[in-house]
């Protein structure tokens, strides 16, 4: 373990030894109207996902004051050569910078970034820039759990209601998610939801099920409506389209969604949205290639600095207080003074965990698990009690 | 008194090659106004300027050009396999599975023996590989059919959802990480199991390859004894047993080869394009294929230009997709419209139409 940990810091800092030397080289910067971004996403419009980055694309260009023009976009890029071939056909383009928004699209991404030294290439949610040797790859990523863990809570005072109502019993508390594929981002995610539902509501546990898709409405639907079958009495999504809403929508569950608000989708059970704002992120960058730096390897930005937000409350829908105690939880998320994965709050087989170890690296201490702060990409992965994941 | 239709149509003989080019570019010319038309009217955008966006997305740089090459090669690789199967009547709707486990073949040994081997030998390897695993792809459903009468037309399809559910089965042993679904870049660093350059060149080899399929099929069904069987079985079973032909030999070695080339398109997305494997390596160009097939008659040659305008077509979409913020749906229309006019002046060349001039006389 030791050596790896000494390759480890061995190849980080040769990687932000090369960051240096490209900065040192850079520092001229480039003119505000001669930048030209380059933006490749998986969807396009109508999916949740990449509308929320496309939300963020705008609100970048429209602070930095960008033309139109100086944004070329590229939508429905698969997760194979076609995303090779489309960032190498921006940079031909003369584009500094160039953003990929899925998982799928990193080792592409790398390969461009060989090719074409002198561009930038950022790359969400991915987690190899780091060890990739590239001094001009880029991973970044938002602390998602945070908004994940505020919609958590939106759920948990509805439960609570429901239990106050006599509709349904503490022990009845089960949630349901429609997770796409099992593995740390998804994991991470509905840990967070489900912690922050606990944090109100102490009695609910959860069922997970996965569509084995990012995006697919009719898996997604198809999904929710197994999760209900099986008693949730509320569903939420780590999952693009409005499927999940619109199966609620239909059997009267309450819903949670991902990414943009769902009110429209399900206009009495939509409670609220955990949501990424990715216009900081944009900005940042795209600012860092203006001013001739270099862009941070690993970004992970949260609440604090509005990269994170949970979309519009339904009155509709939620439970009363519940505006007054997002409030309460956002204000000490920001503060600090709440750890999202606070080992107190959890156990796994009982047991309160002190040790998670992980490529190398420690992940707890100080008494909570440290995600997203060696890695722009979510780590945890770690399954939880009260959570029955359910991989077929 | 009886009525009789004013425009009376009758089977053509055959027509002249250059007659038959004119049809076929008056057809596309209207296809090209029409479309013209319907951007105007949904869109209200020149329709010169969106031309002029797609063939800039297609051609406009060097590397745009190699792009599409490379993508004509891999449509006509696997039209080329289609070929024979088609011209034999055998319905292979199959060609996605086919083109999969081929794929899955090469992903497997480039992850487990690329790096071991000389690479000659793993490209080689792996090429042999992929040509058997679609081999046998094909030839299961032929079996049952040449056994049991069974459909191939819902057989074919239905080893399609098998064949990626295996290939999903196998991305949970080579995902990275663990749970993602994805596989990435296989060998990366070392490059080992891909195919080299050519002529400096990163596709030169599926050139070649695709090239050498081209004649050597081209040659295969026009001037060959199998060639001819084929057609025999395809015109008319009966016609070939009653001339001595073992329907079932020619029906199983038609589509081991068919099911191979298409296990070879597999070998040249994963090892030459792609370097990858998921559910979506074949992406559809099983089926666009067919087309590509159907509207060449076969002719290995003419594929070459089929093949060519439906990649033309497609990489012009993903420019004006992005370009005028258009929805790659618009370049469907605009394709749907083109293969339209195309097909219809099929009609055309079959068949006369004129006017019923002997209506005074049957009185």
């Amino acid at each position: 373990m030791k050596k790896l940990l000494a390759l480890l810091m061995a190849g980080t800092m040769t990687a932000s030894l090369a960051v240096c030397g490209v900065s040192a080289e850079e520092a001229a910067g480039v003119a505000l109207e001669d930048v030209k971004v380059g933006v490749i996403y998986i969807g396009d419009e109508n999916e949740g996902y990449t509308a929320a980055h496309m939300a963020g694309i705008d609100e970048m260009a429209a602070s930095l004051g960008l033309d139109e023009s100086q944004v070329i976009e590229k939508t429905l890029i698969g997760e194979d050569e076609g995303c090779m071939d489309a960032a190498c056909d921006l940079a031909d383009q003369g584009c500094q910078i160039i953003f990929a928004n899925s998982f799928g699209h990193e080792t592409y991404m790398m390969e461009a970034a060989a090719e074409y030294p002198d561009v930038q290439f950022c790359h969400a949610t991915g987690y190899q820039a780091a060890s990739s040797g590239l001094a001009n790859m880029h991973n970044y990523f938002t602390s998602v759990y945070e908004s994940r863990y505020v919609s958590g809570v939106v759920a948990g005072m509805k439960v609570n209601e429901m239990i106050a109502d006599g509709k349904i019993t503490e022990d009845q508390a089960l949630l349901g998610y429609v997770g796409a594929y099992p593995y740390a981002e998804v994991i991470s995610g509905y840990t967070s939801f489900y912690l922050g539902a606990k944090s109100v509501c102490p009695s609910v546990t959860m069922e997970v099920k996965y569509t084995n898709s990012w995006a697919s409405f009719d898996l997604e639907k198809e999904c929710a409506e197994a999760l209900i079958a099986d008693g949730c009495v509320l569903i939420s999504q780590h999952a693009d389209t409005t499927g999940a809403p619109t199966a609620c929508e239909a059997a009267g569950v309450p819903v949670v969604g991902y990414n943009v608000s769902m009110i429209e989708t399900a206009p009495t059970q939509a409670l609220t949205s955990a949501s990424i704002n990715w216009g900081p992120y944009y900005t940042y960058a795209v600012q860092c290639v203006l001013d001739g730096q270099a862009i941070d390897t690993d970004w992970c930005q949260g609440y604090n600095e509005g990269a994170d937000k949970i979309t519009e409350l339904n009155e509709a829908a939620i439970a009363e207080g519940t505006a007054e105690k997002v409030a309460e939880v956002e204000a000490a998320i920001k503060d600090g003074s709440l750890k999202v994965f606070d080992t107190s709050t959890w156990t796994v087989n009982g047991e309160t965990l002190d040790t998670y170890e992980k490529n190398g690296v420690e992940y707890i201490s100080d008494g909570y698990f440290h995600e997203s702060e060696y890695g722009s990409a979510p780590a945890f992965d770690i399954q939880i009690d009260g959570i029955n994941s359910i991989v077929e | 008194m009886n009525k009789e239709p004013v425009l009376r149509m009758s089977k053509r003989e055959s027509m002249s090659p250059g007659k038959m080019l004119m049809v076929y570019a008056i057809a596309l010319l209207m296809a090209l106004v029409v479309c013209a038309g319907v951007i105007f009217l949904l869109v209200r955008m020149n329709p010169i300027d969106v031309y002029k966006a797609i063939f800039d997305g297609a051609l406009g740089s060097k590397r745009r050009i190699w792009i599409t090459i490379r993508d004509t090669l891999v449509l006509l690789c696997i039209a080329i396999g289609l070929a024979p199967a088609f011209k034999m009547r055998f319905w292979n709707i199959g060609a996605e599975g086919q083109i999969l486990i081929g794929g899955m073949v090469s992903a497997a040994m480039m992850i487990y023996i690329a790096d071991k081997l000389p690479q000659p030998l793993v490209l080689i390897l792996m090429f042999a590989g992929s040509a058997v695993g679609g081999m046998v792809w094909g030839l299961i459903p032929t079996w049952f059919k040449a056994k049991w009468k069974t459909n191939e037309t819902l057989f074919t399809l239905m080893l399609n959802y098998v064949a990626m559910q295996i290939v999903t089965y196998c991305i949970i042993y080579w995902e990275n990480p663990k749970g993602s679904n994805t596989v990435g870049i296989i060998n990366q660093q070392t490059r080992a199991g891909w195919l080299p350059k050519l002529f400096g060149n990163d596709y030169g080899w599926n050139l070649v390859i695709v090239l050498l399929l081209v004649v050597l099929m081209y040659i295969y069904l026009k001037y060959s004894k199998q060639g001819y069987e084929v057609a025999v079985v395809g015109e008319s079973e009966r016609t070939a047993r009653y001339a001595g032909i073992s329907v079932k030999r020619v029906l199983l070695r038609t589509m081991g080869i068919s099911g191979a080339i298409c296990g070879i398109a597999g070998f040249i997305i994963v090892s030459g394009c792609s370097h990858t494997i998921s559910t979506a390596t074949a992406g559809g160009r099983g089926f666009t294929a067919i087309i590509v097939a159907w509207m060449s008659k076969f002719n290995t040659f003419v594929m070459i230009a089929v093949a060519f305008g439906m990649t033309f077509m497609e990489k012009g979409a993903i420019q004006i997709a992005s370009q005028y913020g258009l929805n790659e749906n618009a370049s469907d229309v605009i394709l749907g419209i083109i293969l339209f006019f195309l097909i219809g002046a099929e009609f055309f060349i079959k068949y006369k139409v004129e006017w019923n001039h002997r209506k005074e006389e049957s009185r």
